[in-house]
């Protein structure tokens, strides 16, 4: 067994947290700088100018990029052969967004009572975490702040395996056109088809890890991939919806096994804001 | 105290001071890019919910809201010597049910992002009033245009708590206008390719 300390998980976490919320990905920004280029609207270009410069100041200033600093979505893959000594796992990734959110100068956007009194944490907790145990003697730790402007615009359905391949496709896009301005565009597409509907949703999640336009390994989900996102920026929505060819940036498809009897399909929608940061223990 | 200018300047942009007259918003259109100079006030979910029940009681606002600019807004903390923190838009159709009693009781703008209902799209051009759109995500940018910042009420809230901002050149795009217009659909009309039915 590898041991590592609790405090040193709550430590990456901290860290995690304002290194996501003040550093957008290079990736991402290779991205909005390519849509730049193409984007024959002028004030689609204005726009992505305003998110590119803006990105430029939070990276300098080690401000947040967007004030929705979302809730803390954590991954945790721990391999098997580590002792976590000296706290509880949970414990010690719950103090680190703790500590991130409020030494960060993040916004706490957590409300207990959410149907009644919606009472403010005042620290940004309890965070969102997702558990794999995994062979290794290592954890690694990826923190995805979520906002709620595209979190808001996400949808699921249970399609029916007769709906087939062109019913997820008129879903998604039809879920987009749906979300319209409002998901902060251009987005990231994020789909999950098959499993439990529990499962679709987290897989959709975790799609939006992946490098942003990362094909999928599997050539016929690239080609789904590729499909959707044709059709995403059809609709015309463009960059802050004011109109342009550039409503999505990617599309992530993952897939899951599914029951005989179903076809469940999330569309899990990430603004341009594409947070995400990992660290190895 | 309400100034304007022609298109031309400033790169074409228009300029808008707060508070607004009936003159000015009669002068903006759907498509218009602005930068809007002057205090604005800050409310957003809870702070709605609850300007609406005074409304509803009879109880004075905490701030008149005739003429104003209301932003929908949630800042991050301001780090030491700072105004204020990150400063973006947050999406607009969650204040849409508070918003026509907002509007009926003399508020004349509102800055947020993303498409409005067709209830409140009814109540801008009823009570010539006009809806601007900031760049969602555009947060530490737009933070540049605000040199003061203030809470004026419900302090509790936190970051939904109303503040009365101090703004100069703050970018926005007039997305629904006292005639109907709506930058949004025009937008989308322009390039959109997706046959109808």
């Amino acid at each position: 067994m590898r041991e590592i300390r609790a405090e040193d998980v709550t430590a990456t976490v901290a860290r995690l947290c304002v290194e996501a919320n003040c550093n957008l990905g290079d990736d991402v920004l290779r991205a909005l700088i390519k849509a730049r280029e193409a984007e024959p609207s002028p004030t689609a270009r204005v726009a992505l100018d305003q998110i590119i410069e803006n990105a430029r100041i939070a990276r300098e200033e080690q401000v947040p990029i967007c004030q929705d600093t979302g809730l803390a979505v954590v991954f945790v893959e721990l391999g098997q052969e580590v002792h976590v000594a000296g706290g509880d796992l949970g414990q010690a990734i719950t103090e680190g967004v703790r500590r991130g959110y409020i030494d960060g100068y993040l916004r706490k956007s957590a409300v207990t009572q959410p149907f009644s009194a919606r009472v403010n944490t005042q620290d940004n907790t309890p965070p969102i975490v997702y558990y794999d145990i995994v062979p290794g003697d290592r954890i690694k730790i990826t923190v995805a702040p979520k906002g709620a402007g595209s979190e808001n615009m996400s949808f699921l359905k249970c399609l029916t395996p007769a709906d087939g391949r062109q019913g997820i496709v008129d879903f998604v896009v039809e879920s987009v056109d749906r979300a319209g301005a409002n998901p902060c565009p251009p987005i990231i597409v994020g789909v999950g088809i098959g499993g439990t509907i529990d499962k679709t949703t987290q897989i959709a999640k975790r799609s939006l890890l992946r490098p942003v336009g990362q094909p999928h390994p599997d050539p016929e989900v690239a080609a789904l991939e590729q499909e959707i996102l044709r059709r995403v920026n059809d609709l015309g929505i463009g960059p802050a919806g004011l109109g342009g060819r550039t409503t999505a940036l990617a599309v992530h498809v993952e897939t899951f096994a599914a029951h005989i009897a179903m076809m469940p399909v999330a569309v899990n929608i990430q603004c341009h804001v594409a947070r995400h940061k990992e660290a190895t223990l | 105290m309400s100034s304007f200018s022609s298109p031309a300047e400033r790169e074409g942009n228009m300029r808008v001071s707060t508070p607004l007259t009936d003159d000015v918003v009669a002068q903006l259109h759907a498509g218009d890019a602005v930068e809007i100079a002057g205090t604005i006030y800050v409310a957003r979910d809870a702070a709605h919910k609850r300007l609406v029940a005074a409304l509803e009681a009879g109880q004075p606002l905490p701030f008149d809201v005739r003429g104003q600019i209301v932003y929908y807004m949630g800042p991050s903390p301001a780090k030491p010597g700072r105004p204020i923190g990150s400063a973006g838009p947050t999406t607009s159709y969650r204040m849409d049910p508070y918003t026509p009693a907002l509007l009926a009781a003399g508020l004349k703008g509102m800055i947020g992002k993303g498409n409005r209902s067709a209830a409140v799209r009814d109540a801008i051009i009823r009570h010539k009033a006009v809806y601007f759109a900031a760049i969602g995500g555009a947060a530490a940018l737009i933070a540049k245009s605000v040199q003061a910042a203030d809470v004026v009420a419900y302090p509790e809230l936190g970051a939904e708590a109303v503040l009365r901002l101090e703004v100069v050149d703050f970018p926005a795009i007039v997305i629904n206008d006292m005639y109907g217009g709506d930058a949004y659909e025009a937008g989308k009309a322009a390039y959109r390719r997706v046959a109808a039915g």
